[in-house]
């Protein structure tokens, strides 16, 4: 008991050896199977790419600028359109969340690391070898000015856009492929998240009593088996019409464009969804520790999230809403598509409720979360505008939307993705990040982010399509595009801050301890970082928190659960 | 800053703390995203069925492949018996078991092989011919894969049993992968409903 | 900042901002549209106001006792409340919403409806009108219609190749066209007018280009343009001899592989109709306006205004595309 664990932490603490170690840095890393490591991977390559990803968006910013520019040629700006959307979706959101599931879960739960150790580092290697071959199309065809052979066929690559005849060549192909391993990398995660939630907790820890983010990963990977598989399922049937001579979305030979669509939608619909449980998840860990109370109506929680994970599946064809289903279609989807609202509502009221009465710490981590807070209620609103299908029928294909799903995806996301970095950055490195450049980022972000997605909402209202290499004058466009290219400049700025945080602070950061947030989950307990077996002795936890049960005997959660 | 926190660990021997077997969990999920990538491909087949706009109908190409279904869904019942049997420590049976869900695979994968061939050289469907075409190969093609894959393990599994090396403690490491191939055997009777008898 | 949106539209004076409806089916969203901004409005100031609220009054002060606030874990009643107002609200807006639909799609139509055939190609639209014998690409023209005697236009679309949208903003929400397969759509601007709009559904290099140009016609002027436009085009081109010229060299070269000009053996399909080019306003689908120096520069290099367009440069010489454009301009 006590003694076991003293005993343990004597021997953790001892020093290391004189002799070498017997492992070069590089090649631990690249066997390693820990799922702190592996986790810690995802994360340093998603920011890679959202790098790169976010270099491609202010390419394009530059030439819509002004109208008519010839700052890049339309077949690279379509190029861009495509790379943007395609990495930012598969190689930044999808391992910069599971990466930190990969690293957070086992640690909530009291195990020393996931079901399936060597699945978990496959998974990580053909995801990042799908990323890379992405990127390599740059290189091919004509060369990377002309840049290369890199897909031109839009994020959701509709056909018969992607046939042979109308995309000869291999763009589509680098797509394809580069998706593909991503979606086995991504299935391979969801199967270990599962496995791990369901046969490691550590003794006492109910399935009600396990942290929101660990419920909320798991709903994840369950969506993940309904929904990538669809996605997997209609490449392979691309890949059979374009090298096998198949016609499933060949429409000469009596195939259909909107099949494709509506498999598409069926993967994409809920993907979105699978990006924005985990940025509720780290909202749902963050808001509470910084309120200084305890999450507001937990059931609720988990229950909304299921609810949304279940009712996400019904909502696709609101993608589709242009494409001429009838009445009875569209109607439908306006009403799932309304009805999903409901629970995402609760949540959203449920973290109000945790804040009021709390006693609020404005540190980094929650600065990040406040903006979530505001920006996914935009996001929200903005979405029930869209579901309304008329309104729908102006509103898709248009900037609206692009302006709607980034409020979500930057505004909501990327903003809770921030606040998890400046929270369990020291968990990780066991150094603080700095508090005056979070400042500073935070900050700049935020005016640049409002600065480009707020008013890129005008411009679709105005009749701006989507996906167009330029414009032209006398539309109205012109001082609105001009408004959303400096705010993409100063996003940019913050962004470069950020990244010189990360790096400055893991040389120079102060030292963080075990819980410098004073925070009541078990990650919590161990020291900063964890030592490779996370936990010298399998914990027993009683309540939702065990360590506020710990901090405060006098009133442990346990008495009122 | 705070010292690492204690844990309290209580020895608790009546609680019984016992969680599901993580490697029947995994299988699980697997099977659920391969159910939904079948039920992808069977609803391309059901979408298209009498909308080809040339070249063979099923009705004139197609016949119950009754045999190699009979030997597929058998091998279900011998898998089954060869977990029974390695759960009672009885290694000699589940090999016995074991090699017999295997041959039944492979007639089934040399059944529809000929039925291929069949297709291919004396009615004219290849995967290009028509929307038929492409939708049957693509729908079977992917089942059959999924059947190698299957014998394969199976394969690995008999020979380390015939080695000696399978135990009780092994029983539910074969259990997942029995799971697995009873998957199997069920996407084969929606594919049998939906090709060869709704589809005709 | 939601309220504003439609204000700030319309100090913007665009041609093609949706809060400018100059059709029925425009005019519909546009109502549903002003439903719904003032829902998620109110929904905006009182969420949006409470969780400032919270922001600012509960946030941790220096003076502030040491103590954890009380814990509350939560409340039923709450949450039965917060559930059941939304269910409410959300069954509103699907009622309100699920009127307009049917309204629009499921709308009679009357027997003097104007019936036109569109077909979307990589990057340019092509109008046929079957009961009129008229084939023209590119400019749309209808005949306004008068709300009490309606003849609105309906639209009968599909695509030759890739999905395109028809989308302007004035006139009516957009539907696409999706190859192999027929979707509908009907305007009926009761305004004389041009109206503006582009292709919005990504359809290869020159989405951006595939420009909508909507001449709606008082019922004389509609009239006069159906006649002209039901013409051959003029066989005499004997008063000019460059023309002429031109004539030759066009029916020569493989203009007519892509190109019809009704009267002569040029029938191709798989580029805009010819017969009546002079009389439109712009070419190449909108971006350029139609005078003979852009049609020359056209004729001689597409890519040059349209890179990716799908016609190919002819390599004709200086004096045959002199003629060749002096021959287009008789096409009236």
């Amino acid at each position: 008991m006590a003694t076991a664990t003293s005993r343990l932490e004597a021997i953790d603490q001892t020093p290391p050896a004189t002799e070498p170690p017997r492992q070069s840095v590089m090649h631990e890393w690249i066997t390693t199977v820990d799922h702190k490591k592996i986790g810690i991977m995802y994360i340093v390559y998603a920011l890679l790419f959202l790098v790169v990803a976010g270099f491609e968006a202010v390419l394009m910013r530059i030439q819509l600028l002004v109208p008519n520019n010839h700052f890049v040629s339309p077949q690279v700006f379509n190029r861009l359109f495509t790379m943007h959307g395609t990495t930012m979706v598969f190689f930044v959101g999808i391992p910069i969340l599971f990466g930190f599931g990969n690293y957070l879960i086992p640690l909530m739960i009291g195990a020393r690391d996931m079901a399936f150790p060597r699945l978990n580092a496959f998974s990580f290697w053909i995801s990042a070898f799908g990323g890379v071959l992405l990127y390599l199309s740059y290189f091919a065809g004509s060369g990377l000015y002309g840049a290369g052979s890199a897909p031109d066929v839009g994020w959701f690559a509709y056909a018969p856009l992607t046939a042979k005849v109308f995309s000869p060549g291999h763009s589509t192909d680098y797509w394809t492929l580069g998706v593909l391993l991503s979606g086995v990398g991504t299935t391979g995660t969801a199967v270990n998240i599962v496995a791990t939630t369901i046969c490691m907790r550590c003794k006492g820890m109910t399935l009600t009593r396990m942290p929101l983010l660990v419920w909320l990963f798991l709903v994840v990977s369950c969506m993940v088996f309904v929904a990538v598989s669809p996605l997997t399922a209609a490449q392979v049937m691309l890949c059979i019409d374009r090298y096998l001579g198949g016609h499933f979305f060949d429409t000469q030979a009596g195939g259909s464009a909107v099949l494709w669509m509506h498999f598409f939608w069926i993967f994409g619909h809920p993907e979105v969804y699978i990006l924005v449980l985990p940025a509720f998840a780290f909202i749902n860990e963050i808001v509470p520790v910084f309120s200084r109370k305890a999450i507001f109506g937990y059931p609720a929680m988990v229950a909304a999230s299921v609810g949304i994970g279940f009712v996400s599946l019904s909502v696709w064809a609101h993608h589709m809403f242009t494409v001429g289903m009838g009445p009875a279609g569209n109607t439908f989807f306006v009403f799932s598509t309304m009805v999903v609202s409901v629970p995402t509502g609760i949540k959203v009221f449920n973290w109000l409720a945790t804040i009021w009465g709390g006693k609020v710490v404005y540190k980094v981590p929650m600065m990040f979360a406040a903006g979530f807070l505001f920006q996914f209620l935009i996001a929200g609103l903005t979405g029930i505008m869209l579901s309304a299908a008329p309104f729908d029928w102006q509103l898709s294909a248009s900037y609206f939307v692009v302006a709607h799903f980034h409020y979500v995806l930057v505004g909501a996301i990327l903003f809770s993705i921030f606040g998890a970095f400046y929270y369990w950055y020291p968990k990780m490195t066991g150094r603080m990040m700095s508090e005056k450049l979070g400042q500073w980022h935070f900050w700049l972000f935020l005016i640049g982010f409002h600065l480009t997605f707020d008013f890129m909402h005008v411009p679709g209202l105005l009749g701006m399509p989507r996906r167009i290499y330029t414009y032209e004058a006398g539309r109205g466009w012109e001082m609105w595009n001009m408004i959303v290219g400096i705010g993409a400049l100063i996003q940019a700025i913050g962004m470069l801050i950020f990244v010189y945080n990360l790096i400055n602070s893991y040389f120079r950061g102060e030292e963080a301890g075990p819980d410098p947030w004073d925070a009541w989950t078990l990650e919590w307990a161990t020291s900063s970082p964890p030592p490779a077996y996370n936990f010298a002795v399998e914990p027993t936890v009683n309540s939702r928190r065990p360590l506020w049960d710990l901090k405060h005997p006098e009133d442990p959660d346990s008495s009122f659960e | 800053m705070m010292q690492t926190t204690a844990i309290p660990v209580h020895s608790n021997p009546e609680a019984e703390w016992a969680l599901p077997n993580r490697g029947i969990v995994g299988m699980w999920c697997l099977i659920s995203a391969e159910a939904a990538i079948f039920l992808i491909f069977v609803v391309a087949y059901l979408f298209y069925i009498g909308k080809s706009l040339s070249g063979p109908t099923p009705a004139q190409v197609l016949e119950l492949p009754i045999f190699g279904t009979i030997c597929l869904l058998s091998s279900s019942l011998t898998v089954h018996a060869a977990v029974s049997a390695l759960r009672k420590g009885n290694g000699r049976r589940c090999s016995l078991a074991l090699a017999l869900t295997v041959l039944l695979g492979t007639i089934f994968l040399v059944t529809t092989a000929l039925e291929w061939r069949h297709l291919i050289y004396d009615a004219g469907l290849t995967i290009k011919a028509n929307l038929f075409g492409t939708t049957y190969y693509s729908l079977v093609g992917l089942h059959a894969s999924h059947v190698i894959v299957g014998l394969i393990l199976l394969l690995a599994a008999l020979l380390f049993c015939l080695g000696g090396k399978v135990t009780e403690a092994h029983s539910e490491r074969l259990e997942a992968l029995s799971l697995y191939w009873h998957f199997v055997d069920g996407v084969w009777v929606v594919v049998f409903t939906v090709v060869y008898v709704l589809g005709r | 900042m939601l309220a504003f949106l439609p204000a700030t539209s319309a100090f913007a004076s665009s041609p093609t901002n949706i809060f400018d409806p100059a059709a029925t089916p425009a005019r519909s969203i546009f109502s549903l549209s002003m439903l719904v901004l003032s829902v998620t409005l109110a929904i905006f100031l009182i969420v949006g106001g409470l969780l400032f609220y919270a922001m600012v009054r509960f946030r941790n002060r220096p003076n502030d006792s040491e103590h954890e606030p009380a814990q509350i874990y939560g409340s039923n009643q709450i949450e039965l409340s917060w559930t059941v107002i939304p269910i409410l609200i959300v069954v509103m807006l699907f009622l309100s919403t699920t009127r307009v639909i049917l309204e629009t799609e499921a709308a009679p139509r009357p027997a003097s409806a104007v019936d036109v055939t569109v077909i979307g190609h990589q990057f340019w639209w092509e109008y046929r009108y079957p009961k009129l014998g008229v084939v023209t690409a590119n400019e749309l023209h209808i005949p306004i219609s008068d709300p009490k005697n309606p003849t609105p236009t309906y639209l009968e679309m599909s695509s030759a190749d890739t999905d395109h949208s028809f989308w302007v903003p004035r006139l009516a929400g957009k539907t696409d066209l999706i190859p192999n397969r027929i979707t509908t759509m009907w305007i009926d601007p009761p305004q004389a007018g041009l109206y503006l709009g582009q292709c919005a559904q990504y359809c290869g290099a020159q989405h951006a280009k595939m420009l909508l140009r909507v001449y709606a016609q008082t019922p004389e002027d509609f009239a006069a343009w159906v006649k002209q436009q039901q013409q051959p085009a003029r066989d005499d081109l004997s008063g000019n001899a460059l023309a002429g010229e031109g004539r030759t060299v066009f029916l020569h070269n493989a203009c007519i592989n892509c190109h019809t000009v009704s009267g002569t053996a040029a029938t191709g399909r798989f580029g805009p109709d010819l017969t009546h080019l002079a009389s439109r306003d712009t070419i190449a689908s909108g971006p350029v306006q139609n005078t003979p120096a852009n049609l020359r520069q056209w004729i001689a290099d597409p890519n040059v205004m349209k890179p990716g367009s799908l016609m190919p440069s002819m390599h004709l010489n200086d004096h045959e595309l002199d003629a060749i454009t002096a021959y287009l301009d008789t096409l009236h």
